[in-house]
């Protein structure tokens, strides 16, 4: 059994499934997140980790030990919340030591251990600070050391960055990162934002609608989305319908006005079948302008510095095709579509 | 021309409030048992009288033991009753909370005839625990809605972040409900306690034999020759009132500095 096996989960508050026979196996010591629109799920399976709602059916174990029936307090489990919910009135450190009465540390090791964390968390020098004159990003790291200092085998962290602005939250991301590798605990991210799951985490859960559509590394999510909605939710991404001609080493299909193309038959999902009707798939990024290909037409451009972001019109299409890339000489363009770069996937 | 106006408009205002309740203090230092002006001189005989008088004692001793008891009971069921209604899913939570409030609207009068009948049927003698009883139903609703208030006020996140910091649901309470509820105990303390030290009609209807404060008062209004006593009761409690009320107002302000949200 995994360090964190959830088993065929399920929850509902009396009406329908918000969580919906989720299973999950998370090793020891990975970075994981779960990642899905608002409304999905998220915080509600992260709250049946954490022992504040209880699974309808389905079983939570942690280190080989079933949690359905073990309080929050008594779980190895500890919570950065959304709100952080950092005690009023305590100050920074009580709000750290918070945890730590049941250790019945002498006042010295007491002191140490949370002057340790603070450092860990860069607030050295802040423990006599008021609860309520703390910055956003300050709240959030008290927030984080007041869960890290109780040693939990498990970090949950409910969308922890969510309330701090770009800046802020970017630093925060490289901190987060850099301390989960120093302590190496297992961390548990939910988050809505695409760009932190993947840039965090060693893997990512995309749920949505309370189910798991896939789990995978952050690179094999971007590049081998496993459905249409996955794709759709981590980045953008150009669709065209096309049916399967044959499969052998490579696989043919005929994708309309893109004409016949021939791709690595590894770049369809599993299951497609000849005959299927699917749809290719290609990142922005990933279509190119050339002297030859695909005959279109501008219709938008958007300067994005480094490269620039184009909406380009096909005959016969009525959605134009997003291409990110440099600059063409003029209106009329021919696009190619590398075979290598297309992923065959499900209607 | 306006302003001037609203400015007299005001001033009257605040003479009709406080002109009767100076009355109280001045003329309970009046050496004349007769309530008129002139004033016939300075005397504190009326407070060494008081101070002498054993059945006002005794009356007061009532009271006291009345509204401390009915004080430290309504906000102890005013903080369960708050607490389930705020944090638990519950159905009917606004039936409760109309049920637990409707005393408010029943008059004291109809409240107090009802108990005596009640409590004859049941054969419970009058006595002060038979007051505490009444005003308990008068003085919960005010514990009620004042606690509610204040925990409405702090994020529920918080009592979670206890229990996910490894400390069960007594720990929590006493380590972070209580002391962010304190403002809202003891402001319902003060309330009830106020409110059950000058009530008058249900105290007067199920205290039995044993005068309250109020009761006593109005015993002794028969009298004219007591009435300056009675104003310099009056001036005392007035004082003890005031203090009181500063004194819950510095304690509140001694324990949280800003309005407390947990975010
Ligand atoms: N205590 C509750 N009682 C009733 N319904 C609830 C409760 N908690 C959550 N829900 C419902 O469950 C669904 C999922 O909620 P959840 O908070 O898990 O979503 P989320 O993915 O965390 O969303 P967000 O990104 O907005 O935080 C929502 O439709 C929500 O209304
Ligand atoms: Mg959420």
């Amino acid at each position: 059994m995994s360090f964190l096996a959830i088993t065929n989960v399920n929850k509902s508050f009396g009406g329908p499934a918000v969580v919906n026979d989720v299973s999950l196996d998370v090793p020891r010591g990975e970075f994981f997140a779960l990642l899905g629109p608002s409304g999905c799920g998220k915080t509600t399976l992260l709250r049946m980790i954490a022992g504040f709602e209880t699974p309808d059916s389905g079983t939570i174990a942690i280190d080989g030990e079933v949690m359905n029936a073990v309080p929050p307090n008594l779980r190895p489990t500890n919570m950065v919340f959304q709100s952080y919910a950092i005690f009023p009135h305590l100050n920074v450190f009580d709000n750290i030591a918070y945890g730590l009465r049941k250790l019945k540390l002498p006042k010295n090791a007491l002191r140490a251990k949370v002057e340790t964390m603070l450092a860990t968390v860069r607030l050295e020098g802040l423990g006599g600070r008021a609860a309520d004159q703390l910055s956003g990003g300050q709240r959030q790291r008290v927030a984080l050391a007041r869960a890290l200092v109780r040693e939990p085998k498990i970090l949950l962290l409910d969308e922890p960055l969510g309330a701090l602005d770009k800046r802020l939250r970017e630093v925060m991301q490289l901190e987060l990162r850099a301390i989960q590798r120093k302590i190496g605990i297992t961390f548990v991210l939910v988050t809505h934002d695409q760009e932190e799951a993947l840039s965090l985490s060693d893997r990512v859960a995309v749920m949505e609608g309370g189910k798991i559509l896939q789990v995978a590394t952050p690179r094999t999510l971007y590049e081998r989305p496993a459905s249409r909605a996955v794709a759709d939710f981590i980045g953008e991404m150009n669709f065209f319908h096309a049916t399967v001609r044959e499969i052998g080493e490579t696989a043919t299909v005929n994708a309309g006005v893109l004409g016949i193309l021939s791709l690595p038959a590894a770049n369809l999902a599993p299951g497609i079948k000849v005959g299927d009707h699917i749809l290719l798939a290609i990142r922005p990024e990933h279509v190119g302008f050339a002297a030859s290909g695909v005959a279109g037409e501008i219709a938008t451009s958007t300067f994005l510095g480094e490269r620039s972001h184009f909406h380009v019109r096909l005959p016969g299409r009525s959605e134009p095709v997003a291409v990110s890339g440099h600059a063409p000489p003029s209106g009329a363009v021919h696009v190619v579509f590398p075979p290598e770069k297309l992923i065959g996937l499900p209607v | 021309m306006k302003n001037k106006t609203l400015t007299l408009y005001a001033l009257a205002y605040l003479a009709f409030l406080y002109v009767p309740v100076l009355v109280l203090p001045i003329f309970s230092f009046n050496d004349s048992q007769f309530i008129a002006f002139p004033l016939s001189g300075f005397t504190t005989r009326w407070y060494a009288g008081l101070a002498a008088d054993s059945a006002m004692q005794h009356a007061l001793i009532n009271s006291l033991k009345v509204g401390l008891t009915t004080a430290l009971l309504s906000t102890l069921l005013g903080l369960m009753a708050a607490k389930a209604v705020t944090r638990y899913r519950m159905r009917g939570t606004g039936a409760i909370m109309a049920f637990i409030s409707l005393p408010l609207f029943i008059p004291d009068i109809v409240l107090g005839i009802s108990l005596v009948l009640l409590l004859g049927t049941v054969g419970l003698p009058l006595s002060l625990a038979a007051v505490v009883l009444g005003h308990l139903l008068v003085c919960v609703p005010f514990s009620l809605t004042v606690l509610v208030a204040r925990f409405e006020g702090f994020d529920k996140n918080l009592e979670e972040a206890s229990a996910d910091l490894g400390e069960g649901s007594w720990m929590t309470f006493w380590r972070v409900t209580f002391p962010l509820m304190l403002p809202g105990i003891i402001a319902s303390l003060l309330l009830t306690f106020i409110t059950s030290f000058d009530e008058f009609l249900v105290a007067y209807f199920l205290s039995g034999t044993e005068a309250t404060l109020p009761i006593y008062i109005w015993g002794q209004l028969r009298f004219p020759e007591r009435l300056p006593m009675v104003l310099a009761l009056g001036a005392t409690i007035l004082t003890v009132s005031v203090a009181l009320v500063v004194l819950a107002e510095y304690v509140r302000n001694l324990g949280v500095k800003k309005p407390m949200v947990g975010a």
